[in-house]
């Protein structure tokens, strides 16, 4: 037995380093000469305080100021990330659905039947950095009245924030909600 | 769907074939052993690891050596992915300071990379400390793809030597995979997907003020690289507990488009391997087009599921467990891509489609993992079909039952039968030991049909080395933790040793050329008889345990019945 043992333990050790050792890091030396800022997580930094990455949503329900991101099963926070993964016909889902509906129709002024799908239903990740154009323009009015600013111009900061599909016809329209909140606080600061 | 959800998935499909000959081609000739592209530079490489391993990679090993070569490297590789899980406390790398796993969950996670399985019954970000994720888990995802590939081209070698007593050596499969096949397009795709955000550093968790004053503690780590074998390799095990739903493990369409590509692009290219190698190719793309034939009519069955309406919800898509950026139409096909091949990665959550959609996805996992599978898995599962598909048809017309010239006989075919129910009843009655026992129930978090779902899709994820889960259900439990790790045992070797045997039967038999009393495996009938057999074998076992998941809620659904 030790005939078979020998070898195999040889061969997993010298593929150990080179799969486990070797290759990460010359995956982060490449990743950190060629990308450094995607790297280390796409991070924005205001002076010294990072304030958030431009990939990872933030929790941004509760304020009137700041357009909001989407529900999210672990309240945006990553520790672990995760879905709430209720099902189709789950009757707890379709409670927390209604509830969502009437908070985001009454705190914006819109219709019940105009709120978007991604407003109702919780993300994959739980840190959905997207909405909708659509969900993003269903906030302006609030948004401009919480800062006494002048419609238009919270609605063309949201135009300019639109994301088309990548290289023209990759993934769906979106706004990324921590730039366009970023842009906002930049506006009257 | 709108037209530029269709063109993505018709560039997704269009881009296959091309890719499929390129990469099968290469493959062909890395494992026969001739001079490629790469051979200046990795050809030291792979000296270099025989040289350190002590092994001799030109003795040719009969069936039975093989194997064993084979069960010892797993056995071992499983061994060192528990010690490091359980020791990470005591060991570098582990700036968040986590502490040694639990040895259930040990045992579950080290099974589920050794098997290529990848399962996640913990939340990597906050179970596992770095030095587990490179030197345990992602040598597991490189390693258990090349015995995948090994045992494939193993098999095709049994297929096509006449009258020999040997099928290569093992040693040398493993090394050639890793070295020529996976390592190369790991490092393109790994540094590509950094490039769209995703991370590859060594840095702690860092903290962030959100604008609203909260703390959000961001996970880091050597991502990119584990991610980018977990697609190529049909492993799926999330650097993130959310999988490739994470903004940092899939940060962009373009990265869910190669991420996704990815899944399918080894296990097809092998069918153009295996054609060029038992010298036609149409051998080949018969096994493609049966393959691809019903991973298409999966995903138009889940499209139409996924964007008709939920009555429960009076919405038409349910955006409940998907990505802004990936939208509903990329969800469903990574859903049903990820599923076929045993890749088991998710960009969106399975237990939030619709229950057909869900039980497509089931069912893709319960063919067998033959519809592309898992590297190397996929073929020889499908293999396996093909040989009772020509053993079925023969009975049928009365003709004597030959493959590529060989007759196929009582051994093989006793093989191939225990290779198709070993997984099938692992499914079948270890689910129903989970929904009778009160370990089993307490773990879903759905109720109704849809938490018969949730066990009913983790032994068949578990069986089928897929991976993916309705992640609702808690499967961090002692009861889930050991029955589900047995069930990939049975899953990856109940398949894999039948595979070997059978290589090793066919190797021995003379071939004849083809006569008029010959049926051919090379036309669109063969195609449609091998599609039949999966399906019938598939529907006539699972038919029953789906009609009381899926098709029960999805009926109830209509009927806007919610739990």
């Amino acid at each position: 037995m030790w005939k078979q043992i020998i070898p195999a333990l040889r061969m997993l050790v010298a593929l150990t380093i080179l799969t486990g050792v070797v290759y990460p890091l010359v995956v982060t030396v490449a990743a950190q000469i060629l990308f450094p800022a995607e790297a280390n997580g796409s991070l924005i930094r205001q002076g010294e305080q990072v304030v958030g990455s431009a990939l990872i949503g933030q929790h941004m329900n509760a304020d009137a100021r700041y357009f909001w991101t989407r529900p999210s099963a672990i309240s945006y926070n990553p520790q672990p990330s995760g879905g709430s993964n209720l099902g189709p016909t789950s009757a707890t889902l379709q409670t927390l659905v209604e509830e969502r509906r009437t908070a985001f129709a009454s705190a914006n002024g819109v219709s019940e039947a105009a709120v978007p799908a991604e407003m109702l239903f919780a993300s994959a990740s739980g840190l959905d950095p997207h909405i909708s154009p659509e969900a993003a323009r269903l906030q302006v009015l609030r948004v401009a009245a919480a800062r006494g600013l002048e419609a238009t111009v919270v609605e063309a900061l949201v135009n300019r924030y639109v994301e088309e599909p990548q290289l023209g016809f990759l993934g769906q329209p979106r706004v990324n909600v921590l730039r366009l909140n970023l842009a906002l606080d930049g506006l009257q600061s | 769907m709108t037209t530029l959800e269709v063109l993505q998935i018709v560039v997704y499909f269009g881009l296959l074939v091309p890719c499929v000959m390129v990469l099968g081609g290469y493959m062909a000739r890395v494992f026969s052993g001739e001079r490629t592209l790469l051979s200046g530079v990795l050809s030291p490489l792979e000296k270099g690891l025989y040289r350190l391993a002590g092994v001799d990679a030109n003795e040719e090993q009969n069936w039975r050596q093989y194997a064993l070569a084979l069960m010892v490297f797993n056995v071992l590789g499983f061994g060192v992915v528990f010690g490091l899980q359980v020791l990470q406390g005591a060991l570098p790398l582990n700036p968040a300071g986590l502490s040694g796993v639990e040895p259930a969950l040990a045992f579950n996670t080290a099974t589920s990379f050794m098997t290529n399985t990848n399962w996640q019954a913990y939340a990597g970000e906050t179970t596992l400390s770095y030095l587990t994720q490179m030197m345990g888990l992602t040598v597991q995802n490189f390693v258990s793809a090349a015995t995948g590939i090994a045992v494939v081209i193993a098999l095709t070698r049994g297929l096509v030597r006449k009258t020999a007593a040997t099928i290569g050596n093992f040693w040398s499969d493993l090394v050639r995979a890793t070295v020529y096949v996976l390592l190369p397009l790991a490092l393109a795709l790994a540094v590509v997907l950094v490039s769209q955000g995703v991370i590859q550093n060594f840095g702690a968790p860092v903290e962030v003020q959100t604008l609203t004053g909260e703390t959000q503690m961001l996970p880091q780590g050597p991502a990119a690289g584990q991610i980018a074998i977990k697609q190529l390799g049909t492993n799926g095990g999330g650097y993130f507990n959310a999988n490739s739903t994470h903004p940092y493990e899939n940060p962009t369409p373009l990265s869910n488009f190669l991420e996704m590509f990815a899944i399918l692009l080894i296990p097809a290219a092998l069918t153009y391997t295996y054609g060029k190698m038992v010298g036609s190719t149409r051998q080949g793309w018969v096994i493609f087009g049966a393959m691809l034939a019903l991973l298409v009519g999966g995903l138009v069955v889940m499209l139409a599921a996924e964007t008709s309406p939920n009555p429960v919800f009076g919405v038409n898509a349910l955006m409940e467990g998907k990505e802004t950026r990936f939208g509903i139409a990329n969800s469903i096909l990574w859903g049903a891509a990820t599923t076929a091949a045993s890749n088991g990665s998710v960009n969106a959550m399975h237990s939030s489609f619709s229950p057909l959609a869900g039980g497509i996805a089931m069912l893709n996992i319960m063919l067998g993992e033959v519809v592309f599978g898992g590297v190397g898995a996929g073929l020889y599962g499908m293999l396996i079909f093909v040989i009772l598909t020509v053993f079925i048809a023969g009975l049928m017309v009365g003709r004597t039952p030959e493959y590529l010239g060989k007759k196929i006989e009582a051994r093989e075919i006793k093989m191939a039968i225990v290779a198709v129910l070993l997984p099938s009843a692992a499914i079948l009655l270890l689910t129903a030991l989970a929904a009778v026992s009160e370990a089993g129930l307490s773990s879903r978090a759905n109720s109704g049909p849809h938490g018969f779902s949730e066990i009913l899709y983790a032994f068949t994820s578990a069986a089928g080395n897929n991976g993916s889960a309705f992640a609702g259900l808690n499967a961090n439990t002692p009861f889930y933790n050991l029955l589900l790790g047995m069930a990939m045992w049975i899953g990856r070797f109940g398949v894999i040793l039948p595979a070997l045997a059978i290589a090793g039967s066919m190797v021995s038999k003379k071939a004849a050329p083809p006569s008029p009393g010959t049926f051919p495996t090379t036309s669109m009938l063969f195609v449609g008889l091998l599609i039949a057999v999966i399906l019938i074998v598939g529907a006539l076992t699972f038919l029953p345990a789906l009609a009381l998941g899926p098709i029960v809620e999805q009926l109830l659904m209509n009927a806007g019945r919610a739990f």
